[in-house]
């Protein structure tokens, strides 16, 4: 629209008034437009780089370290129902409990102590309590070991009831097994040791006699098919011998199919129970070092890992792994170090494979297993600590100290399974053979212990780009050259845009050629595939050879700038050639069959291998570089070409010596646009691969990248947990990865402009 | 020779080839999506073939030739197949049998030498069903309530009419359903949601509850009512059935409620088969889905791919435009600006699937969850907004393409010369004013060249969207007649995720193929399309402005 000149001509008084108030408008419009802009552009700007520093925002709990903040201290509470063998705290960590040798269960208030209930347990009269056992410790169950070799199996229990004012907590004893005791042994000797576990109906109790005997002793209940509430028991016994082995303690294993039984001197007998009836000794070995002795032991959570805690404070972690024979050994596996003083008691956690261990010097150490991790040593009191509870969430701790004070500590400790060491490096992971690179964020059991190895995932988004830029760089490249300096313009027109409007086309289409069209395709014709990929450039430097030779005449159908042309019916026909022979060519030399003779030199092949991501991700990436590089060589000045060329070097030469040369900035710059979105790309490596996560070189072996993954775990992922933050951290090396990536070539081509403009 | 290799011109023809190699590509991958995806349509012969199966006996196949291969004989050999012949190399047809009901798959690898005959029968039908795929096989006769009304060759002049009513009688069974039902639906949800924040908040307005309670009667009654309806339209659409004998000679007899369409492809003529090559096009860009979204139609992910670029051009062109005057027009230029621009320029090389996690946990969970928690607590824990949607996948999609927008329109504006803003400034006019009377005006070529990139951008990206609202089905539209008509937190379907998932996640991937093909085809053109707009609309900004800037 045409602008309306200001007038400025002669003006009245009040005209000029009016004048000078539109001025004042249109200045304020002015002023609030620029106010406006600032703002608006400042805030899309910060919007952007939000992305940034969200990502970061999620991924940062990953490196806070714990922390534990004291909660309460008080005297044990109910001090005359004896002395405490066993603590714990129920799923909110408001009320613990203390199991006493008196035959008590008192719960307290976790944080100010005050006595809730005090229970006595049927203990009958005339027996003394001999030994104590506490089954896996989600299962809440313990038992007492009683001096006439019987013991009394109880579970401490809470349930919630919901009220106006809020949720209170009611703390119960019930008997699985009846408020009798049942009879250990039949000779009734005192059980001096004991271990018990339970699921469903079956019941494992092992128990050691003042003489050293060790007795297995199995219940189970069978529901009768008539009533549901009479069951039949059914009891086996069978006692298994430690020789000579001074009894530290019994363990179970949450299977109950594992009992190993610990000795003082650093001794540990695994025996074999799937057979109750028949125990088997597998193996005697030393789990503690020379000068050692063992002080304190437990299960990790998943009833696999074994914690053996010694005189010296060192803290073992071992468990059974397979070895050739296919025989099962107790392994040592990692050792932790942190604290001087003798292990005094151990606590798994719940549903993680952590643990804490406190020592004689008041100390406690909070650890985790798979990811080698001491997240914390810190001293909660000045006695020796005697007995340690763990809360279910992992979120209390609950010790006993030798003067009779019971601390209460929270901890903060959420992502302890993330570690460099878990993320990065091999980790020996419970039942596999040995240490290994592993992803496996999530499993249908409660105590599976996640694999966060993000080695294997990088390890597919480079075997994924590197094939992919195999492909790429010399088709992009080459033919970028061809185009900005051989060929005629007018070809030029429309062959640049060409291949420049593919960057568009959407990747989830060439993911879906890819795995639905291309892969079925090589995969029948991989001797033909071979076979092109030799006979294209040879045929092309056959075929330019002869067309040399011809009579200028012919010579001169195609002319100088138009080679692309007239050479795409001459690939197509090798191509044919090539597919059409190369069944002929797997009659000669594989005997009809190439996927049989790589399987027997033991070449695996997948359908969707990295040959095919290759190629999909290759022509996903073509554009963006060719065009890049078309242009940097394209705007190489001309005085250089022509002085070079007035000079009496050959096209080629110069090419080779003066315009690659010059332009090998932006070349580079293409490259490095072309690996970051090979790097990032989802959709073609998700359906063009199998996703599993391995690591395998070979050209047709899948992969899983980082990007595909997120793409397939992400929305499974539970918020805020150490897999959802695993993830963000995933897509935060992609973030930092491409932009650093982009930001060298951005700023190499910026310096190459800077460059061209001055010559 | 040597002569020859020492001038360079082998490797002038060896880069040649590699565009020649780039443009076979291009054309080829273009053109085998348009044939596979165009051919689906069309109406292909059906086969009554006799073949030798693998027990020997001589079995009669019906159905469409799908695919060929040569394979080996020797692979064939170790997978099982007694081969009679000693080629080396055999040929084999993949025949869509359909009837999955009657024979469990509607695939079949047939080996050529194991062929006696094939035949074209010209009275051989399709049958299109809305379950279980097609079935093949000769028509015998047509029944209205259990009783034969029209046997052989006179079944076919009666059927398109009841053909025709028993699809009418379905539009309204679904209009009923889907619409009436569906609305009432609603209704009653609203109650309950109305209800629940009356107990959240604590009133015990006794006038408010019975107002509720009267509403809710009055729903249930039209629910009732409704009922009815579909009561008496499924007893009419049940009146009429065909019979039909299959390849291996059994009865089949099929209600024509649950068929689309019959038809002989054999017989037809050319007008026949475009006509029905056209209907099937229709159907496929105007219908829904059927069986697991591998037959039927695609609309409701052009609906939701479409609404989704709506909202997300609403959202990212005024920001671009802003944000890009901004860095052009106000911001100081210096190290800062350079800075900037670098940083915003690479945000468009960052992976797609980056933006889509940022969207999940910044969108859905911070922002969504917020909400719910401060404006939907009557719904929760069911969440309406703290959840994968498509305000979110817009959102996403709009920071993703951001940088496009930004990137043109800040060209545009390096484009226009100097010497216009200082003509208007001369002329007396603010700088305001001088933006918004001609540099803008001028840049707005550039600025819809950088929207139409993003939204081809948009349209075709998929690895975001999975995380941030995208579904296989969505039960409802984004848009519909439902106050207050544009429901943001609703999930949507989508063009490119559709031909993932259907490729890729369907349980019958054979059957879907060419519906995938014919997807990749139209999301291919849409794109295609956008992106010739932009490149014609920036050159005619360049032929405009060239005189300009001489």
């Amino acid at each position: 629209m045409p602008n309306r000149p200001a007038s400025v001509s002669i003006v009245s008084a009040p005209g000029r008034r009016k004048g000078a108030a539109l001025w004042r408008w249109r200045n304020a419009k002015d002023v609030s437009a620029r106010h406006a802009m600032r703002l608006g552009g400042i805030s899309v700007i910060v919007a952007l780089l939000l992305i940034f520093f969200y990502l970061l925002y999620v991924v940062f709990p990953l490196f806070v370290p714990a922390s534990i903040k004291r909660a309460g201290g008080y005297a044990v509470p109910a001090p005359e129902a004896g002395r405490t063998l066993h603590l714990a705290i129920e799923e909110q960590s408001r009320i613990a409990v203390r199991i006493t040798d008196s035959g008590r269960a008192v719960f307290f208030d976790a944080s100010s102590g005050n006595v809730i209930s005090n229970v006595a347990l049927p203990v009958p009269g005339g027996v003394r309590i001999t030994s104590f056992a506490a089954g896996d410790p989600a299962g809440r169950l313990f038992a007492f070991g009683l001096s006439d070799g019987t013991a009394l199996v109880a579970r401490h229990d809470y349930r919630t009831v919901y009220a106006d004012t809020g949720s209170t907590i009611l703390p119960d004893i019930d008997y699985p097994l009846g408020d009798k005791p049942v009879v250990v042994d039949d000779r009734r000797r005192a059980l001096v040791h004991l271990a018990i576990e339970e699921a469903g109906d079956e019941t494992t109790l092992a128990a050691a006699t003042s003489d050293n005997d060790v007795l297995l002793n199995h219940i189970s209940r069978e529901k009768s098919f008539l009533d549901e509430d009479e069951a039949t028991i059914k009891r086996t016994l069978a006692s298994v011998s430690v020789e000579q082995m001074k009894i530290r303690a019994l363990l179970l294993t949450e299977e109950q199919n594992t009992l190993y039984v610990v000795g003082e001197k650093g001794g540990v007998a695994y025996f074999d129970i799937r057979d109750k009836q028949l125990p088997q000794l597998l193996q005697r070995i030393n789990v503690t070092a020379e000068s050692a002795r063992t002080t304190s032991v437990s299960m990790l959570a998943g009833g696999i890992s074994l914690v053996i805690g010694d005189s010296s404070g060192r803290l073992n972690q071992w468990f059974p792994v397979r070895d050739e024979r296919n025989s099962r050994a107790l392994t040592f596996i990692r050792e932790f170090h942190d604290q001087r003083s003798p292990i005094s008691a151990i606590a798994a956690e719940h549903g993680r494979k952590g643990f804490i261990a406190a020592d004689q010097s008041g100390r406690i150490g909070l650890y985790h297993a798979t990811a080698h991790r001491t997240l914390l040593v810190e001293r909660i009191g000045e006695q020796a600590i005697e007995t340690l509870a763990m809360a279910p969430r992992g979120n209390a701790l609950l010790a006993e100290d030798q003067a009779g004070q019971i601390l209460f500590w929270r901890i903060h400790n959420e992502h302890p399974e993330a570690s460099w060491s878990a993320l990065w490096q091999k980790v020996w992971y419970e039942s596999y053979e040995k240490p290994d690179y592993i992803w496996q964020s999530s499993s249908a059991s409660n105590d599976f212990e996640p694999k966060f190895s993000l080695t294997p995932l990088t390890f597919g988004t480079i075997k994924a780009a590197f094939y992919a830029m195999i492909f790429a760089i010399p088709l992009a490249l080459l033919g970028a050259i061809y185009t900005a300096y051989f060929m005629a313009p007018r070809m030029r027109q429309y062959v640049k845009p060409g291949i420049e409007i593919m960057e568009a086309l959407p990747t989830v289409i060439l993911g879906f050629l890819a795995g639905l069209w291309l892969a079925p395709f090589i995969e029948t014709h991989l001797p033909g595939f071979f076979l092109a990929l030799i006979a294209l450039p040879t045929g092309v430097l056959v075929f330019a050879y002869c067309w040399s030779r011809l009579p200028p005449g012919i010579a001169g159908w195609i002319p100088d700038g138009w080679h692309a042309a007239g050479l795409i019916p001459v690939l197509c026909a090798i191509a044919w050639l090539s597919f059409s022979g190369g069944p002929v060519i797997e009659q000669a030399l594989f005997g009809g069959d190439l996927h049989g003779w790589l399987t027997a030199r033991g070449i695996g092949f997948d359908q969707r291998n990295s040959l095919v991501v290759g190629l999909a991700m290759g022509f996903a990436v073509v554009p963006m570089m060719f065009s890049i590089a078309e242009d940097a060589v394209f705007s190489v000045p001309g005085h250089l070409t022509r002085g070079s060329l007035a000079l009496g070097a050959t096209p080629w030469q110069t090419l080779v010596r003066v315009v690659l040369l010059t332009a090998s900035p932006g070349i580079f710059s293409a490259i490095m646009i072309g690996l970051g979105r090979a790097v990032g790309e989802t959709m073609i490596v998700l359906m063009a691969t199998g996703n599993t996560p391995v690591m395998d070189m070979s050209f047709f072996a899948g992969m899983r990248t980082l990007s595909a993954n997120i793409a397939v775990e992400m929305p499974e992922a539970e918020v805020s947990s150490t897999h959802y933050r695993i993830l963000f951290l995933a897509a935060l090396v992609l973030f930092l990865f491409t932009f650093l990536v982009n930001t060298l070539a951005e700023i190499v081509r910026q310096r190459l402009r800077k460059k061209y403009s001055s010559l | 020779m040597r002569q020859w290799f020492r001038s360079g011109t082998p490797w002038i023809w060896l880069t040649a080839a590699a565009v020649s190699a780039s443009l076979i590509m291009v054309i080829g991958l273009v053109s085998l999506i348009a044939i596979r995806g165009l051919g689906y349509f069309w109406p292909g012969e059906v086969l009554d073939i006799q073949y030798r199966d693998a027990d020997h006996h001589t079995v009669r196949i019906i159905g469409e030739r799908y695919d060929e291969e040569r394979v080996s004989a020797s692979r064939l050999r170790e997978s099982g197949v007694d081969l009679t012949t000693n080629a080396e190399q055999i040929e084999r047809y993949l025949i869509k049998t359909g009837n999955r009901d009657v024979g469990g798959l509607d695939f079949r690898w047939l080996i050529e030498p194991d062929i006696t005959t094939i035949e074209r029968p010209g009275d051989v039908a399709v049958i299109e069903r809305r379950e279980w795929g097609n079935l093949y096989g000769f028509l015998i006769a047509l029944k209205q309530g259990g009783q034969v009304v029209a046997e052989g060759d006179q079944a076919w002049p009666a059927l398109a009419q009841r053909l025709d009513r028993a699809r009418d009688l379905f539009a309204q069974i679904r209009a009923v359903q889907k619409e009436a039902m569906g609305e009432v639906n609603h209704g009653l949800e609203k109650l309950r949601l109305r209800e629940r924040m009356l107990e959240i908040r604590g009133e015990n307005d006794p006038e408010r509850r019975l107002e509720i309670v009267a509403q809710r009667q009055e729903l249930a009654a039209r629910y009732a009512d409704l009922e009815q309806r579909l009561v008496g339209l499924s007893e009419a659409i049940a009146r009429d059935s065909i019979v039909v004998q299959t390849a291996d000679g059994g009865i089949v007899e099929v209600p024509l409620a649950k068929t689309v369409r019959i038809f002989r492809p054999n017989s037809m003529g050319p007008t026949g088969k475009i006509a029905h090559y056209l209907e099937k096009l229709w159907e496929f860009v105007s219908d829904d889905p059927r069986e697991a979204n591998t037959e039927g139609g695609i609309f409701p992910a052009i609906f939701g791919t479409v609404l989704m670029v709506i909202i997300m051009s609403v959202i990212v062109t005024p920001f671009g435009v802003i944000a890009a005057v901004y860095l052009r027009e106000y911001a100081r230029q210096g190290v800062v600006t350079r800075l900037i621009r670098i940083a915003v320029n690479n945000l468009a090389g960052v992976p797609a699937i980056v933006y889509g996690v940022f969207g999940l946990g910044f969108f859905v969970y911070f922002v969504g969850g917020g909400i719910d928690q401060w404006m939907f607590p009557e719904s929760l824990p069911a969440p309406t907004f703290g959840t994968p949607g498509i305000l979110w996948a817009s959102l996403t999609l709009a920071i993703l393409t951001l940088p496009v927008v930004i990137v043109a329109t800040e060209e545009g504006l390096a484009r226009i010369p100097r010497s216009i803003r200082e003509g208007s400034l001369a002329l007396g006019a603010t700088k305001a004013e001088t933006l918004w009377r001609t540099v803008l005006p001028m840049a707005s070529p550039a600025m819809m060249t950088g929207l139409i990139l993003a939204v081809a951008r948009a349209a075709g990206e998929v690895a975001p969207l999975m995380l941030v609202g995208v579904v296989k089905l969505a039960p409802s539209m984004p848009l519909d007649g439902d106050f207050p008509f544009l429901h943001l937190d609703r999930k949507f379907m989508h063009l490119g995720f559709h031909i993932y998932d259907v490729g890729f996640q369907s349980p019958n991937v054979e059957a879907a193929r060419p519906l995938v093909y014919a997807t990749a085809l139209l999301l291919v053109l849409v794109i295609l399309v956008l992106n010739l707009a932009a490149i014609a609309i920036r050159n005619r900004l360049r032929e405009k402005y060239r005189s300009l800037e001489s």
